[in-house]
């Protein structure tokens, strides 16, 4: 690995976990930055991605998308208060062009009510397209893949 | 025939639901049996989901585990899974493609239909062991259910009793499933959700036109339905099923009577606006300006239109205090690139984390959590009065009372 590499890797660990920290420390309103202006970002089962079904249980094709939906969480949906804590291992890069890289790493959400039962919550792998933007990287797609097709009462927090 | 211990239903008829039915682990055993299993249809599959002989799914009927298979002969046939031998189950995976259905457990095989074809080592070996010369394979099938079909929605029932499909539905319930589902369903996706309440508890919500402007904020603050706009419930004869809609174009009142008649209603949020809203305008697809139309088919079965989201949604019971809610969001092989891209937009709205449906997956779970120590109370339900007939009018519990209708003598309440 030369140094280029290295120094490409460690900037990606640390949006990956920046990302992380955002969602699980409740910053939501900061969860869009993370993302381009046109980016593609939906939330799926494993079902649905293998067989090539386009639905997304969240799902948005613009970075305004994102801030509708923090500002619905934050406004006008009705959900129990809960947090999560994130997981994110096995950060690989599987692709790589002039125009940015393909990433994947798994994930793994652990969700907290209020009362404190604590629920595996959710567990998959990120499907992402990643691109440099000055000297920090953005997301211009994220897929969430979720090994599982049921989600646990609702699904409010992104991932 | 009554349920032990006895439940004494109130005075007030379907004007009152005693909260033992939502936790009194007798009565759910009760209604596996008499309700799933007993002279209902039960959606089983899209038919499309099924379209070359030899593809197979599995799924539910209550909590009995179903096999569906497209037939050599063309046609859908279930039957329940679980082997003739030893009750193992036969089918193993959700989805696949097969010649016969193998037991894995002794590898007695049946075909598509659910005939048993053969029994390993029937003759035994060597003129040793073996099945006696009396055991019939034509004896030995899996338990069939009646297949029917209405458009492209297959159905299943396990009891002889059930009337015919299409008198189950009836004409008015019937014509609000082929304005929705016009043309050749596509399935964009699936997901469910694990809902930690009675199944009856959210089959309530579905039928519940009084809540919905008063629970989702989306609803109220945009405008896509209000209690003011046009609307009304269609209820089925004997309260079986109900089909609710709206046309959000025409306020009865007008915009600034009905914002007065919201006002201090917590789910119209003056101040909440989105960056993108375009998503929830429609495009008219069903030539009636019908703009959203939640319809359910007792005792489990629902079909949402809310915009041009349209998704059917069956509601699994798996214990007293626990539900599967399956999605299928469906657009048509005829869309247009706009129209797909408009829906898969508009899936946004619904399911788990829809930002409508949201609340709906918890409600459900906040009733459950209040039942305990209510065991000889009942919930009030007299909106509307006290009948279960269609109205043109949706501040009413009619729909639900209807639910209660049709559930009370099937369980001899």
């Amino acid at each position: 690995m030369d140094i280029e590499t290295v120094v490409q890797r460690l900037q990606l660990e640390r949006l990956y976990a920046d990302y992380a920290h955002c969602l699980d420390a409740d910053q939501l309103e900061h969860w869009p930055d993370f993302f381009t202006e046109d980016c593609f970002y939906r939330v799926t089962s494993a079902e649905n991605f293998e067989a090539g079904l386009p639905l997304g249980l969240i799902y948005a094709t613009s970075r305004s998308m994102l801030k509708d939906r923090v500002s619905a969480l934050r406004e006008a949906n009705i959900y129990e208060p809960q947090r999560y804590r994130h997981l994110v291992s096995s950060l690989r890069v599987v692709g790589e062009d002039p125009g940015g890289l393909d990433a994947e790493a798994n994930v793994l959400v652990v969700r907290t009510m209020q009362d404190g039962e604590m629920t595996i919550f959710a567990t998959g792998r990120y499907v992402d397209r990643v691109v440099p933007d000055g000297a920090n990287w953005k997301f211009a797609r994220k897929e969430v893949v979720l090994d599982s097709r049921q989600i646990d009462t609702l699904l409010a927090i992104p991932i | 025939m009554s349920v032990e211990p006895a439940l004494q239903w109130p005075a007030e008829g379907n004007a009152r639901v005693p909260y033992r039915v939502f936790s009194d682990p007798e009565i759910y055993h009760e209604e596996l049996a008499r309700i799933f299993l007993g002279p209902t249809w039960q959606f089983l599959t899209l038919a499309g989901e099924l379209p070359t002989p030899g593809d197979y799914l599995t799924t539910f009927i209550g909590e009995t585990p179903v096999i569906v298979t497209r037939g050599k002969d063309g046609a859908v046939h279930a039957m329940v899974n679980r082997c003739a031998h030893r009750g193992n189950l036969v089918c193993l995976k959700r989805r696949g493609h097969a010649d016969n259905l193998t037991c894995v457990y002794h590898a007695w095989r049946y075909d598509l239909e659910g005939n048993l074809d053969s029994v390993a080592f029937r003759r035994g070996i060597a003129g040793k062991g073996g099945m006696p010369a009396s055991f019939e394979l034509k004896d030995h099938g899996l338990q069939k259910l009646a297949v029917d079909q209405f458009g492209d929605l297959v159905f299943g029932t396990l009891s002889p009793d059930a009337p015919p499909l299409g008198d189950y539905i009836g004409n008015q319930i019937g014509s609000r499933i082929h304005r929705v589902l016009h043309g050749k369903p596509k399935v964009l996706g699936t997901t469910s959700q694990i809902l930690h309440n009675n199944w009856k508890l959210y089959f309530e919500n579905v039928r519940d036109t009084y809540h919905a402007t008063l629970l989702h904020s989306f609803f109220t603050t945009f405008r896509m339905s209000r209690l003011t706009s046009e609307g009304g419930v269609d209820i089925a004869e004997h309260g079986m099923h109900h089909a609710s809609y709206t046309r959000n174009k025409i306020d009865r009142v007008g915009a600034a009577a009905s914002d007065q008649l919201y006002a201090g209603i917590p789910s119209l949020r003056e101040n909440f606006r989105l960056a993108e809203p375009g998503f929830l305008s429609m495009i008219e697809e069903f030539g009636d300006d019908t703009t959203t139309q939640i319809l359910s088919l007792f005792p489990n079965f629902v079909l949402q239109q809310i915009q041009n989201s349209i998704a059917l949604r069956l509601v699994l019971p798996k214990g007293p205090d626990k539900t599967e809610l399956q999605w299928i969001y469906l657009g048509f092989e005829e869309d247009d690139p706009a129209m797909s891209a408009l829906r898969l937009a508009q899936a946004n709205l619904v399911g788990p984390a829809g930002y409508v449906s949201m609340e709906d997956g918890a409600v459900g779970n906040f009733s459950q959590r209040a039942l305990p120590g209510a065991d000889n109370q009942a919930s009030v339900l007299e909106m509307g009065g006290f009948d279960h007939v269609s109205e043109e009018n949706r501040t009413t519990e009619a729909s639900i009372r209807g639910f209660w209708q049709a559930y009370r003598p099937l369980m001899g309440f």
